[in-house]
Formats: C-alpha cells, structure tokens, sequence
C-alpha cells in the first residue's frame, strides 16, 4: 500500500467543537453508498426506467459552421413507433439557455456554430427507432467560413460567432469574437525587467482535454399532472439547471422536480445542461416518460471540453534567483458557446503567476468565440493550462541561472501574507516551499524495475507496456517537479453560498438526523463527509443522507473544489441552529432540574446532552420525545470582488489550495514512449475530514493530469473544424497500466476562514501533475516539449 | 435485420450461400462496435458462436491448424510455443475481455490493417481455409488482403482456419501505440527467423494500405546471413546489416498521416522495431537470449 | 427474436429483441439488471464486464442472440457467486495448479437467492472483492466499479496471490476516471489477503 503521511503542526486550528463522536470529523469513515455500488443496485441516471417510456434521440450537426436553409422532417414523422420529431419551431418557450451568458440554443436556428450541435429531436419506442427516424430527417446547410484560432477570430474580416451580443461582457471585449478580456497590471514590468540577468520567453500550446467521465449523459423526464415535469438526472447543479430548463419549457420552476439521479464522475462536464431541456420537452409534447443517453460518440459533442489554450511567458530574474517579472498572454479558445469561459479566463488570468512572489506584472487572458467544439468547465479551470506554462518557464530559469529547479522555485515561492498580483493578500497558510521539500525528500523509485528474478524483461514495467516494444534499450529516466495554485470556489463577487436542511428526531428511542442538500455527489464523497460532519455537531451515530433534489434550496455546484467548504460549511452552521434549538427546548423542559442547564457551553454527544465538562444532563430522546426540530439555511463564504477590468485588481478569490508533484518517468527515447513510474504528490488540505477520501481525490485528479501530458487530447482538424477523435478507441485516457504509484503526503494547516479549516482538495492536483510529467520527461530527453499532450512524434522528431 | 444461429458449420456454410450479405460474427469486437455506433445495418447477422470446431486447434508436424474462433487468450497461453509470435500479437490484443473473445478469424475477416493478428501471421507463413458450399480453398497469407479492410473471400465464403506454420525459430512481434495497454497500433511489426530453411519472414502492420511483409529488407537479410555464415557460425549480427535492415523495413512502410500518428513517426518506429527485434530473436537463436516467454 | 438464457443462475426470456441489441442492453433495458455499465459501448472501458460461461467479456460486444442457452454472472450476482465457489471449493474442489476457475457444471449449479433489500443494500452478503473496494476506498462514483468487480474476481479465482503486475495487467481492460487506480490496487491486494487469511482458517 501506498504510503500516506499526514503532519499537523501544533497548534493548528482545526475547530471541531464536539470530536468525542464515533464517524465524525477527520475519521475515514466508509462511503454511505459504498454497498449499492458494489452490487449494481446504485441507480445512475442512465438505468432510469419507466413502463412505457419513450427513448429520445438529438439529430446533430454533421458541418461546424453553416446556414440551415431547411429541415425535412417528413419521413421521419411518417415511421412506426416515432412519436415526436422536433426541430427549433417546435420548441415551447425561450430558445437559447446558458449558464454564464444564454448563448447556446436548445436546438440549432439560423446556422450551426460547432460540428455536432444539436438541430432535431425524435421520440421513439425503441433505441434504434429513434435512431432511424433521425436518420432520415434531411437537413440542408450552406456552409460559412470558419474561426478556428486568434488569428481567424480576429482578423479584420472575421465572421461573427454570435452577433448582436448584449451579454455583460460585450461592452468591454475589444472584439465580438472574444467572449472576456482580462488584463492584470501591477507594478512595472518594462522597468522590473531591467534589473533582470537573465529573460525567458517561452510559447506553450495546451491541447483539448476531455472529462471523460465513464457515466455518458442521461436521464428520464417524466411528464407530471399538473403539466410540470419530473426529472432525474445527473448534474453537477441541480438550481443552475433548473434556472436554465424553466424558461425553455415556459413552466415556473416548481413545476420542474429536479432529483439526481447517480452521477458517473463529472470533473466540470456536467456543469452545463446536456439533455435536460431536449428531454423534458419530449415528455411534455409527447405525454410519456423519455428517456435520453448519449453513445460515448455523442458523449464527446455532448460535453464541453477543457479549453485548449495558446500562453505566451515572458519572465526575468537576478542571478541570485530572484524573479523580477513576468508578462504573459494567455489565449483560451472558448469554442461556439460561451459557457463558462469568462470565468475560465478570470481564473487564467489572476493565477497566471503560479505560486510566487512576482511583484511585477504585465497579464492579459483572452476567452475566444471560435467554431471549435464549446469549451467550459474542467477540473482546475483555467489554472490548470497556466501551471503548464510557468512551471515549465521556473525549469527554464533555472537551467539559465544553473540552478537546481527545486531549490529556485523555493526561493520565489509566495507564503502567508504574498500579495497576488491582483492585489488580494494570501491570507491563510501557503506552504508552497514545504510542499516541494515533501515531494523532493521522497525516496526515489528503485531503477530498472523491469528486471526480474527470471531471465525476461517484464514488459509491464517498460515504456511500451504490453506491446513488447522494449526490453531496455533506449530507456532513460528523468525527473520533475512542479507545484501549482487553485482557487478554491466561485470568485470575481459571485454570491456562492449553499444550503443544509438539518432534521432531528427521536426514531425508535434513537436520535436521527436527517440532512437534505442539493448537493451533487459525483463521486467524490460528498455524501459521506456530509454525515460525519451530521455526527460531530449533534452527536448521534444515525444520519440519514436524503437523496439531493430541488424540494430544497441551492447548494451551488459541485466544483471549483467548493463543495466540503461550502455544503459542508452549511451543513454545519445548520447542525449548530439545530443544536441550539435542541438545548432550548432542554432549557424548557429539564433547566429547573439542573443548575448546568444554565451554563451556555452545553454540547450535544453520545445521544445526550453533555456539559462541557462532560457531565450528561439529559438524552436527546427525552429532550425532543416526539418533536422533530428543523432547519434549513443558507450559508455563505465571505464576500469576493470582481476584478477591475482594466488593473485586475481586486479580493477575487476565497482561497487557494497547493499541490506540489514529482514525476518520475521513463522514456523509450527511440520509439517516444514513455511510463511513468512514479507521481508523488504533496498537498495542504487545511483538514482532512476523510483521510482516505483526500487521498483517492489527490490521486484521482493527479492521474488526469497525467492523461493529458501523455496521451489525452480532443483533436480538431483545423481545416473543418470537426472532432477527429469522438471515442475512446482514439481519445486515450490512462488505463492502470499507465498509471504509477501515486505517494501522497498532505499537510493539513487550517484556514482560518473555513469550516473545520478546510481547504478544496480536487483540483489543485490536477495542476502540477501535468507539468511535473513534462518536466520529467524534458530532464529524460533534453527535449523542450511546448505542448500537451507530448505525443511520440514530438520525442523521435517524426511530427 | 435477422440474426441467423446454425447449429453446424454445414448450416453455416449454407445460410452464407443463401444470404451473402450475412456479415458474420464471432467475437463480435469489431461488428458489434459497429452496430452500437449505427455504422453498420447488415440485413443479416450470421451467428458462429454455436460452431465448436472453430473454437478447436491441432497441432501437426509442420502447421498449427487454428480455428478461426479460438480466442486470443487460449492462443497466449497454449500455443506460446508453436506459435510465439502470434502469442505475442495476441497479447497486444486490446484487453482480457476482448481476448477472451476475440480471435484470428475476425481480424482476417475485417483485414483492417490495424489488426494484431496481420504481422505475426505473415512472418510465421500461413495460410487461410475457407469454405463455402463450392468447396474449400487455401488462400496465401501473402494473398489474402487485397485493399484496406478487403480481403480475398469471396461473399459465400467463410474462414474456417488458418494453418500457421509451427515456428522452427524464435519469432517476436511489437506494436507501437501511445498507451500501456488497451491501444490500437500505431503500427505493428513481426519478425519470424525460419532457420530450417535459413530464411526470415517480416510482418508489418498499421503502416500500409493493407498489413504488408518488408520483402526487399528479407531478400538482403536473407543474403546477407547467408554470405557471412551467421546461421552456422551464430556469430552476432554487424551493427551495419542491421541497420540496413531495419532502413529497408522502414521503407518497406506505405504509411498515412493519421489521428493516431505521423506517416514520418510509423516510418521511424518501424524501423526501430525491426532493429530491436532482430536483435531479440537473432540472440535467442544464438541461444544467448532471453526467452520470450515472459513477455507473452 | 426471443433469447432465452441463464442470468446469475435464473433462466430468463427476452421478447422482442432487435437483432442489433447487445447483451448488455438486454440486461439493462430488458431484464431489469443495470448494474452492468454503458459507459463506453466499444469494448474500450470494461464497465460492462460480465461473465459469459465463465469468462469474463464486455457484454456490450456481445450480440444479444449470441447468449441462447448460456449462463451469464452479473455483478448482481456477484456475491451468491463467490459464496457458492467459496462452498464449492471447501466441499473438496481443491485447486492444485491454483488455476482452478469455475467449471460450466459448477456455473450451471449455482442460484442467486433472493430477499436483498434493494433499497439500502443493507442485509446485503458481499463477496470479498466487493467488501475490499468498500473499505479501500476503491469506489468513488463507481461507475466504473461493476466491470471492475467481476474482472478483479475472476483474476482472484485464477491467480489468488497476484503481484502488483498481474492485477494491472488483469485490470488493463477496465478504465476508471476517478481514483488513478491506486486504491482499486489496495482493494485486490486486500481482498487477496484476506482470502489467504481464510483459506489458512479452513
């Protein structure tokens, strides 16, 4: 087993008020689903079934940009078994939804922006039905000039994307083919640049990543009574959803029933509505249950992507190494849709400096409009593509200065009390040295593992793996560091608050608490540390985890590594109004009884009401006898501030997490193969509330940044604008064999300003991993490797 | 669509006569990819599953003869011997589940040029039985693909199996592809010394419209082991011949540009793969290498 | 067409199947067992991994008129599975070779007993692979964990005591995109020990 340290420092905050609870807080308690997962009984939302459902299928664009001159849909109708075939005339009420802006249409009007865009819609009893009648609906398109890239996109006689933008954005963007503009100017970096010995510039190119989540897109839309519909889907949101469907099916939003249904892993891609909308209007329009799942081909349309992304780093330092400045562009291709990209490039921008004190600073992010496939939501959002990009530039640096990578990074590494280059203080611990001492003191993985006992090479354990292209030869080994910031939930003034619904009563003598949430469990735990958290606040072994649905408020997605901090935040604060009540009633009914009643540090434990000094005054089963307390509110992180949209100055994050890697690799140096042999990660998580669920996050998202330093790439022919690659035959993603061990030490140093001290653990690894692979592989091969994923091609000189 | 299940081969043979558009399946790895993605609508599905003596194989004193269905497992586990270089391919074969369904017949049938099977069948030497209600037949290995995903069956006929013939040498095969395991080749490449009759066979997989033997790089091996003793002197192979012949099998290679890699890169592995494996088996033969048994 | 064949030791009919439907879509759509898994329908995931006569395949490339008359082992069934094998085997089925697999005559003997509550998965019996993914931590939004289970059985019946190398390689076929492997490793190594630790009791 791996091993896995954890170091608290004394003295550490952590702000457990009630520990003494068997599967509270910090303990690794065993996830809550665990059993109906391993025994096929979850239901996720592509099992949903229903007598007499019908089976949806969307119709896609086969060109990237053109005019629709018309829409057949005659045949189609006449089929048997075809219950509805749908096109944009038919849609109910508003036609466009977003999250960010509303520029993506339920179905195609006018022209199609990306290859694969939704244009009709069919209803059949049958799969393969479906399929047909789509098949048959004719559409005729007159093909437009395409925007691929900054140059397209921006060229003086450039067609728009979108035309007539009114979003909030359009006003200050110098194009209408970029979405967002965000510059960040701090000090000065044409002077800071004199004082510099050396200067690097580098360009990096940062492919299109896929989630690649394994539950493809799905759900049931079940028409109701009362002519709202009941939905079951797997979401990251459910209100960001429910707010985008209402006006597209013209229904108040408590005629649409949200439940979640079990989510196959998300990682950002279902931020966005897939076939929410397009299903719900089916069941409306037909009467009947419809049920929608996307193939793994339609998974890759259905879906935006990480955005690819062109950074352009310019940094100077002393010959002491000491960074003087740094003036980067950072160009993010948007894709057709907006989606989440302004806040992709709010993130690229105010993170584009890494972890390190740059006083200087000259920064520019752009979010494109292009035809390319939409681009949004990705596990580490916009910080992810610039970590690629300075961490290779620190490697650079210091090779220039002769200096160890290590040693230079620790010398510019930011701590407790940095300023960003946004102005905004770090204001919570930023162990960034420590993290890349952790990673650096580990025990280097034993060389030539291939070796056996016997007398042949195990190819497993060789570039190449069971192809048996190697035996040894050409297999060198290399070693990289890299260590990265995230922001930890939604920042740039977004009101980002979550809300619990906590429940107590007396079940068969036993005080149960019951915790309704909208939170999304995508499979990161959520559920379990939900009930731990239920635990320590009210001291009772049973918590019931109610399945999330909109009958309750918001709980803001699951992502930007938001949702420990912020549900677990409201869960919390709602178990202490819970908590409160509880004692009041005490205080009612016992409080002439015992003079401690009296004493405001009253805890709730074991089942019963306890003086601080641990005396118990009563069971909660007799406090509450019949009568069920409830509260449900919503709770909030402190306020943020956008960011100037000249200086890009402003307190715009909540928090920032810290992850640092060092790879090991090996590289097939002939054939441009590599294996990675080992990834250690280190990390602060402020707390752990579930030891082992931090570390398979910390792993989890450590292997995805592999993937796309090795193999993973979305690949668009620039010449049409179409996905070449919409399978996972040719989209590769790490398979175990791929994978290496993944030590993992985590530091846990409190922030002050979150609940328990928590710090948003999934993404931050996903940063580093990447770079620290290139890194490595760089140090293998004395290649310069400018982009990811780095394929073969760029290792044997064959592109 | 009808889904056809005989019972016997007879029965087989007679429902392709009847519906020679029946697209048959076995392993079912590459049809059924097909039918998920609505890539193909056969009016008929031909069912071979049912046909025991597909799933059978002999070993004789010169050839194996392997049913067409014999799964790729059973290949890497029972005929490491007879038939390593196809046991090695096997192992390249995609996943477990897919090589416990998978076998030699479907990727003959298919004739992609990606397919595992190609290059170790056309170092080792075979020949390929098939069968309508006409009669049966023998097609060359070297015949037997015609053009990218075609092959030389006629629409009545079906594979019945393929004679291998039973390695006399050492034989190796790799495959290039950017992932550990699970990958479709890049490209592939197979190389089967025959010392018997002191000839070496290539196989080359993913780099050409169809998978290919590298004929000229054989022809100056052949000639050049032969002029300077090496199958009788056992001596190691110069740096020189060997570099000649991995050039001659890189330029044996008619690749494309591609999603999955460059025409230049399938060139250069191919020619890395040759070296490497000439290195390989020309130690085992020398009696001095590793066997090849671990990495199958 | 109709199918008839054998689910987790109980015969079962399909009526009107398209001829294109794969096994994996009988189970889910037609039988009422979606523990089986369409993430990726090409063969390329393993998340739909089932045993088919013992073997484990990806039903999804299985043609549902191919299954007549076969026996086939779900992840529902996983765990009164591994018990009857368990049963079997102290019943004096000892495996020299420790490559003993489940004969067809032993698949074909084995029932899935009823009475789970479906519900909670409580009162549920698991077999040992599935206890060792829980307490691992080897699930995350486990989707990927039903393939993962049946593969990661049947390597465990053929090679009891695996080296790391040999779960990757057995576990090759089977893609997860949440936890990078490593607790999935864990939980085989556990799940090994643990039946090591049994097999020493009996």
């Amino acid at each position: 087993m791996a091993q896995h340290t954890r170091t608290v420092p004394a003295g550490t905050p952590t702000e457990v008020t009630q520990n003494h609870v068997k599967g509270g807080v910090g303990e690794s308690t065993l996830r809550p689903d665990g059993t109906l997962k391993v025994t096929g009984e979850f239901a996720y939302s592509s099992d949903m079934w229903h007598e007499d459902m019908l089976w949806g299928q969307i119709l896609r664009s086969t060109v990237a940009h053109a005019e629709i001159l018309s829409i057949d849909t005659s045949e189609a109708l006449t089929m048997d078994g075809v219950y509805a075939v749908l096109t944009h005339e038919d849609l109910p009420a508003a036609k466009n939804y977003g999250m960010e802006f509303q520029d993506t249409p339920v179905l195609a009007y006018g022209k199609v922006r990306h290859h694969g865009e939704p244009v009709a819609l069919v209803a059949a009893d049958h799969p393969e039905t479906a399929r047909r009648a789509a098949a048959k609906i004719r559409i005729e398109y007159r093909e437009l000039p395409l925007i691929t890239d900054e140059a397209s996109a921006l060229a003086p006689d450039a067609i728009l994307v979108h035309e007539n933008r009114d979003d909030h954005h359009s006003g200050h963007v110098p194009h209408p083919n970029i979405v967002h503009r965000q510059p960040i100017i701090r000090g000065n970096a044409d002077e800071a640049a004199k004082r510099a010995d050396v200067i690097v510039k580098g360009e990096y190119t940062f492919g299109m990543q896929d989630q690649a989540f394994l539950g493809p897109e799905s759900g049931l839309a079940v028409p109701a009574e009362d002519g709202g519909v009941d939905l079951y889907v797997a979401t990251q949101w459910l209100h960001s959803d429910l707010k985008q469907i209402a006006p597209c099916l013209g229904l108040p939003e408590e005629k649409i029933r949200m439940t979640m249904a079990g989510v196959g892993g998300a990682f950002g891609g279902r931020e966005d509505i897939s076939m929410q909308i397009l299903a719900s209007i089916l069941a409306l329009r037909t009467g009947k249950p419809v049920k929608m799942v996307y193939n793994r081909y339609e998974s890759f349309f259905g879906h935006v992507h990480r955005h690819p992304a062109k950074l352009y780093y310019e940094h100077g330092a002393t010959k002491d190494g000491k960074l003087t400045h740094l003036k980067c562009k950072i160009v993010l291709d948007g894709g057709a849709y907006a989606s989440s990209t302004a806040s992709v490039v709010g993130n690229a921008a105010s993170l584009s400096v890494g972890p390190y004190v740059v006083d200087d600073v000259e920064i520019e992010a752009i979010g494109l409009y292009s035809n390319n496939p939409p681009c949004g939501a990705m596990r580490g959002f916009g910080a992810v593509q610039a970590c690629f990009a300075y961490e290779a530039q620190m490697d650079k640096v210091a090779a220039k200065l002769g200096m160890d990578p290590v040693e230079f990074r620790r010398l510019n590494a930011m701590e407790q009390g940095t300023i960003m280059p946004t102005g905004q203080p770090v204001d919570s611990p930023a162990p960034v040295a420590e993290l890349l001492r952790l990673v650096k003191a580990r025990p280097m993985p034993p060389e030539r593992q291939w070796e056996t006992a016997g007398e042949s090479a195990d190819v497993r354990a060789l570039p190449g793996g069971l192809s048996n292209t190697s035996h040894g030869e050409g297999v060198v080994r290399g070693v990289g560091y890299a260590v990265g910031i995230k922001n930890v939930g939604f920042s740039e003034g977004f009101d980002d608050y979550s809300t619990a619904r906590i429940r107590m009563e007396v079940i068969n003598g036993e005080p149960v608490a019951t915790v309704h949430t909208a939170a999304a469990e995508v499979g990161q735990g959520g559920v379990t540390i939900h009930a731990q958290i239920a635990r320590t606040e009210l001291g009772v072994q049973q918590v019931t985890i109610q399945p999330a649905d909109t009958q309750v408020g918001s709980a803001g997605s699951t992502s930007a590594g938001r949702q420990t901090y912020m549900t677990g935040g409201a869960i919390k604060n709602s178990c202490e109004l819970v908590r409160e009540r509880v004692l009041e009633i005490g205080r009612r009914k016992f409080g002439s009884y015992h003079p401690a009643w009296a004493n405001a540090e009253l805890l709730l434990e074991g089942g019963k009401v306890v003086t601080d000094g641990g005396e118990a005054l009563a069971t909660i089963a007799d406090v509450l006898e019949d009568q069920a307390v409830e509260v449900e509110e919503e709770w909030r992180h402190r306020p943020t501030q956008a960011f100037d949209l000249v200086t890009g100055q402003g307190n715009g994050h909540v928090q920032y997490a810290f992850a640092a890697h060092r790879a090991v690799v090996e590289v097939d140096t002939e054939l441009g193969l590599v294996k990675v042999i080992e990834l250690a990660c280190a990390q602060d998580v402020g707390k752990a509330v579930n030891p082992l669920s931090v570390v398979g996050q910390i792993q989890g998202g450590t292997t995805q940044g592999l993937g796309v330093a090795v193999m993973e790439e979305i690949i668009v022919d620039p010449k049409t604008a179409k996905v070449r690659n919409p399978s996972f035959t040719d989209y590769l993603i790490p398979t175990i064999l791929d994978t290496p061990t993944i030590p993992v030490d985590y530091l846990e140093l409190a922030d002050p300003n979150a609940p328990y001290g928590v710090r948003g653990i999934g993404e931050a690894p996903t940063l580093s991993s990447t770079p620290a692979v290139l890194a490595a592989i760089r140090n293998a091969t004395g290649l310069e490797l400018n982009k990811t994923p780095v394929r073969p091609e760029a290792l044997t000189g064959t592109l | 669509m009808d889904f056809l299940r005989p019972a016997s081969w007879e029965e087989a043979l007679a429902a392709k006569a009847e519906h020679p558009t029946a697209v048959p399946i076995a392993g079912g790895t590459d049809v059924m990819v097909e039918i998920n993605f609505d890539h193909r609508r056969p009016e008929y599905l031909l069912d071979l599953n049912r046909i025991e003596l597909l799933r059978e194989w002999e070993v004789g004193e010169e050839n194996v003869r392997l049913g067409a269905s014999v799964p790729y497992t059973r290949i890497m586990e029972s005929l490491r011997a007879e038939l390593p270089g196809l046991a090695l391919a096997s192992h390249t074969v995609a996943s477990p589940q897919i090589r416990n369904r998978g076998g030699v017949g479907g990727n003959l049938g298919t004739a992609s040029p990606a397919g595992d099977a190609h290059p170790a069948l056309l170092a080792a030497g075979a020949e390929v039985e098939v069968e309508s209600v006409r009669g049966s037949r023998f097609i060359p290995i070297d015949e037997f693909y015609t053009g990218v995903k075609r092959n030389a069956l006629q629409p009545d006929e079906l594979i019945k199996t393929v004679h291998i013939k039973k390695a006399d040498g050492p034989q190796q095969y790799s495959k290039v592809g950017t992932r550990n395991a699970m990958v479709i080749a890049v490209c592939a490449f197979g190389l089967a010394l025959h010392p018997e009759t002191r000839t070496v066979r290539t196989g080359i997989g993913s780099a050409a419209p169809t998978p290919i033997r590298a004929k000229e790089a054989e022809a100056f091996l052949n000639a050049a082991l032969e002029e300077g003793g090496f199958w009788d002197n056992g001596k190691i192979i110069t740096p020189s011949i060997a570099k000649q012949f991995a050039d001659l099998c890189s330029g044996a290679a008619n690749p494309i540009d591609d999603v999955r890699g460059t025409a230049k890169y399938r060139r250069h592995a191919v020619g890395i793969m040759a070296r490497r494996q000439l290195g390989w088996t020309w130690e085992q033969y020398r009696g001095a290498g590793r066997t090849l048994e671990g990495a199958a | 067409m109709r199918v008839n064949f054998t689910v987790n030791g109980r015969p079962q009919e399909a009526d009107d199947v398209w001829e294109g439907e794969s096994l994996l879509y009988v189970l889910r759509e037609r039988l009422g067992l979606p523990g089986s898994k369409n993430a990726c329908e090409q063969g390329e995931c393993g998340s739909c991994t089932v045993r088919l006569d013992g073997v484990p395949v990806c039903s999804c490339l299985v043609a549902a008129g191919q299954v007549e008359g076969r026996e086939v082992v779900t992840v529902e069934g996983l765990a009164e599975y591994a018990k009857d094998r368990e049963q079997a085997r102290r019943e004096g089925g000892a495996c020299a070779s420790g490559a003993c697999g489940t004969s067809l005559d032993a698949a074909k003997k084995w029932e899935a007993k009823p009475g789970q509550d479906s519900q909670t998965g409580e009162g549920v019996e698991l077999s040992p692979i599935q206890q060792a993914f829980i307490d691992a931590g080897a699930v995350q939004c486990g989707f990927c964990t039903p393939g993962l289970l049946v593969a990661a059985d049947e390597m465990l019946e053929r090679n009891p005591s695996p080296t790391d190398a040999d779960i990757r390689e057995a576990l090759s076929g089977n893609l997860c995109r949440c936890t990078g492997y490593e607790k999935i490793l864990d939980a085989v190594r556990l799940a090994a020990a643990r039946q090591e630790r049994q097999e020493e009791a009996v």
